[in-house]
Formats: C-alpha cells, sequence, structure tokens
C-alpha cells in the first residue's frame, strides 16, 4: 500500500464511512430488526478506524502478524455476535463486501487521473478485504458451531430430568435416543438425587427410547447395575413390544432386571416393595 | 466396620484378613462395611470387598455395603465389576435393617449381627 493511498484512505475516513452507511442502509437485506442503525453505524466506525490505522503499517497481505490483530478481533467480536443474533451468512457478509465496496468506489473516485496506480491499489484492497472477510466468515461458523453446541449440551441437561413421584422412589422418564454421553449423565443424576433424596427405589422409564439396540441395552444394564451398587433398587419401565422383541432377537439377557411394562404398574410393583398400599376412601356422607 | 480413609492394597488386604478372623471369632452373621469415606476405589479394592463377601458367605455371614458414592459405584461398573453376591444400601440404617431381615430369614432365633468398629487409621 503507497503511502498516498494511505493517507487518502485516512483523510477520507469519514467518507468511506458515510458511504458504506449508506450502501448498509440501502441493502434490502438491513435487518433493523436484529441491530439498531446507530449500533450498526458504531460498529462499522470502530472497523474502519482500525482499519485505517492498520493500513498505516504497509503490510497488509499477512493478516496473521501481530498488527492486524485488533481488526482481526473487532471483525471476529461482530461476527460471533451477529452468529447468536441469528443474522444469515449472507448478511454478515455483506457487511465486510459492502465495505469494499465503498473503499473502491472512493478510490475510483480519487484516483482517476492514474489508472495504472488505481488498478493496482484495487487489487491490494480486494486482497485484503477478501483475506478480512474470510477471517469474518471462519469467525461466524465458529460462533454458530458455539451456539449448536451449547444448544445440544441444554438439550441433554433438560432432556433427563429425575422425578420424585413419592417419598423414596424416584422416576426417570428418558426422552430420545441413550448414547454412551447421554447415558452418562442420566447415570450421574440419578446416582447424585438417589443420594440427596435418600430413595430406596428408582424407575427408568424408556417409553421415550425410539429403539433399543445392545448398546443401549448395555448402558441401561449399566445404570442398573450402578444403582444396586447405592444400594437402591432399578425397575426399568415402559418397554414396548417391538423393543421386547428386539431385546430378545439381540440375545440381550434382562432376566436380572425388573422389567415392568407401563410406569404405572413399575409404581404399583415399588409400592408393594415399600409395603404401600393405595386405597380407595369411601365417600363421606355429610352429617 | 466403618473405612475412613482411602485404601491402599496392603492396607485392604490386612483388612481382609483381619475381618474374616473376627467373623471367625465372633460368629457374627452379618457385615456390615460402610464406604461412605472412600472416594476412590480401583479393580483391587472392588475385588476385595467381593472376597469379603464371599468369604464371610462361607462363614455364614451376610455382606452390605452402605454409603457408597455416586463416583465409586460408577468406576466399579466402568470396571466391570458389578459385586454380585453383595448386598448394598444406602445408608447404615437401612443396612442395618437390611442385614436384620435378611438374618431373620435365616435364622428363627435372632442373633444380634456383629460389627466390628475396626476404624482404621493410617
Amino acid at each position: 500500500m503507497s503511502q498516498t493511498t494511505h493517507q487518502l484512505l485516512k483523510n477520507k475516513k469519514k467518507n468511506i464511512l458515510e458511504l458504506w452507511m449508506k450502501n448498509q442502509l440501502a441493502d434490502e437485506g438491513l435487518r433493523e430488526d436484529l441491530i439498531s442503525n446507530d449500533e450498526l453505524r458504531s460498529q462499522s466506525e470502530e472497523l474502519i478506524t482500525a482499519l485505517v490505522g492498520n493500513l498505516s503499517s504497509g503490510d497488509f497481505t499477512n493478516l496473521d502478524s501481530d498488527e492486524w490483530s485488533p481488526v482481526i478481533e473487532i471483525l471476529g467480536g461482530i461476527a460471533i455476535t451477529r452468529a447468536r443474533q441469528g443474522f444469515s451468512p449472507r448478511e454478515t457478509g455483506n457487511f465486510v463486501f459492502s465495505l469494499k465496496e465503498a473503499i473502491l468506489e472512493i478510490l475510483t473516485i480519487e484516483l482517476k487521473g492514474d489508472p495504472m496506480k488505481l488498478f493496482t491499489e484495487s487489487q491490494k484492497i480486494n486482497r485484503l478485504m477478501d483475506n478480512l472477510s474470510v477471517v469474518t466468515f471462519e469467525t461466524f461458523i465458529k460462533g454458530r458451531e458455539e451456539v449448536i453446541l451449547r444448544q445440544t449440551d441444554e438439550i441433554t441437561e433438560i432432556s433427563t430430568p429425575v422425578i420424585r413421584v413419592w417419598d423414596g422412589i424416584l422416576a426417570l422418564p428418558i426422552i430420545g435416543t441413550l448414547d454412551s454421553a447421554r447415558t452418562q449423565i442420566v447415570m450421574e443424576n440419578l446416582l447424585q438425587e438417589i443420594v440427596e433424596t435418600g430413595s430406596s427405589i428408582a424407575i427408568l422409564d424408556i417409553s421415550g427410547v425410539p429403539a433399543v439396540d445392545s448398546l443401549v441395552a448395555q448402558h441401561l444394564i449399566k445404570t442398573v447395575s450402578a444403582t444396586r451398587l447405592m444400594g437402591a433398587e432399578c425397575i426399568i419401565s415402559g418397554i414396548r413390544p417391538e423393543i421386547a422383541q428386539t431385546v430378545v432377537h439381540l440375545g440381550i439377557d434382562l432376566s436380572n432386571i425388573i422389567t415392568k411394562a407401563t410406569l404405572a404398574s413399575a409404581l404399583a410393583y415399588s409400592f408393594k416393595v415399600m409395603r404401600l398400599e393405595v386405597k380407595k376412601i369411601s365417600a363421606v356422607s355429610k352429617s | 466396620m466403618s473405612i475412613q480413609v482411602d485404601l491402599y492394597d496392603r492396607l485392604a488386604l490386612n483388612l481382609e484378613a483381619d475381618l474374616v478372623q473376627m467373623v471367625n471369632k465372633t460368629s457374627a452373621k452379618g457385615v456390615l462395611i460402610d464406604i461412605s469415606a472412600v472416594s476412590i476405589v480401583d479393580s483391587f479394592m472392588g475385588r476385595i470387598i467381593g472376597n469379603i463377601a464371599s468369604m464371610s458367605k462361607i462363614l455364614d455371614a451376610e455382606t452390605v455395603v452402605v454409603g457408597m458414592q455416586p463416583a465409586v459405584a460408577i468406576t466399579l461398573i466402568e470396571l466391570g465389576l458389578p459385586l454380585k453376591g453383595v448386598h448394598t444400601a444406602l445408608d447404615m440404617e437401612k443396612g442395618m435393617r437390611l442385614l436384620k431381615s435378611m438374618i431373620d430369614e435365616t435364622e428363627e432365633d435372632a442373633d444380634e449381627d456383629q460389627t466390628a468398629d475396626d476404624l482404621i487409621t493410617e
């Protein structure tokens, strides 16, 4: 970047910003619902200031160097917040591309008299902005992935509730597929709850588990054994006919585990074990 | 018997020997092992507990392990040691009740079950 161009950009910073803002605001894809114009403006200004400040260093092919880190940081921050706010990739990309447009436009006006120079400088700016776009996208995708990961964690967290159905009886409805990671969470939650509530019976309800293969069965057996080690009894309920079929066909031995067809019958069994009786009270006549 | 420290292998072996001797001497009908203070187990430890249960069984005493922590339970399961033949309970109180009921079933004259208070210190 020759000195003059850099100087020129520095002097024209305001113009570039104005032009850029105009481009952005004129864009049909402007998301006023997600970001206010003032906020957009401050973001843009921040980025331009950092960018123009760094252009002075001359070397702008190597974005890994330290002097570019503030720009990368600002861009990264913007990209991540946009990913979280739910901007589409196109909208996020346009943020950077519209800046390129603005810079090139200003350059064209300023260097009208020197086509050769205009061409070389434009090339440089192009390359720089493309690199910045790539960085923006990388960060954007990373931000999106973080969101997805967090959601996955949340789903695992909320999909394994441990319910106290009675004093000393816990129920744990499992919804969705059981993989190793989830089994681990289910097991930990269940055992923790057993310790905290001092429950002696735990009912694992698998009516929400779509399929049981040998691996899932293995996980279930593990959970049951762990519960037994803690000194509580574990009942598996909610076994659908097709699951029973699969289990038998796969040759999985569940004979040493108490299994019940429904949560209700598991609860009835628990009452029997705890020597509890549920009685219907005969209607009391009003005297 | 209550175990108050994390067990070292040597300690565990001594414990095993002492306990079997004790069961024999007092002709105890039940052994209650409280491992609520044990936070780390390995396969060796798991085997020792299994051994104690088997030995006691031969000497006609039931073994109940109480107060196992979740982490310990998960570890033992992952190691493939489901401790078959060992009875378990949540806490001392429940363990004693379980022992009593088991002994009452096997014995007409309900012996007081013996728990040796070997507080193991380093």
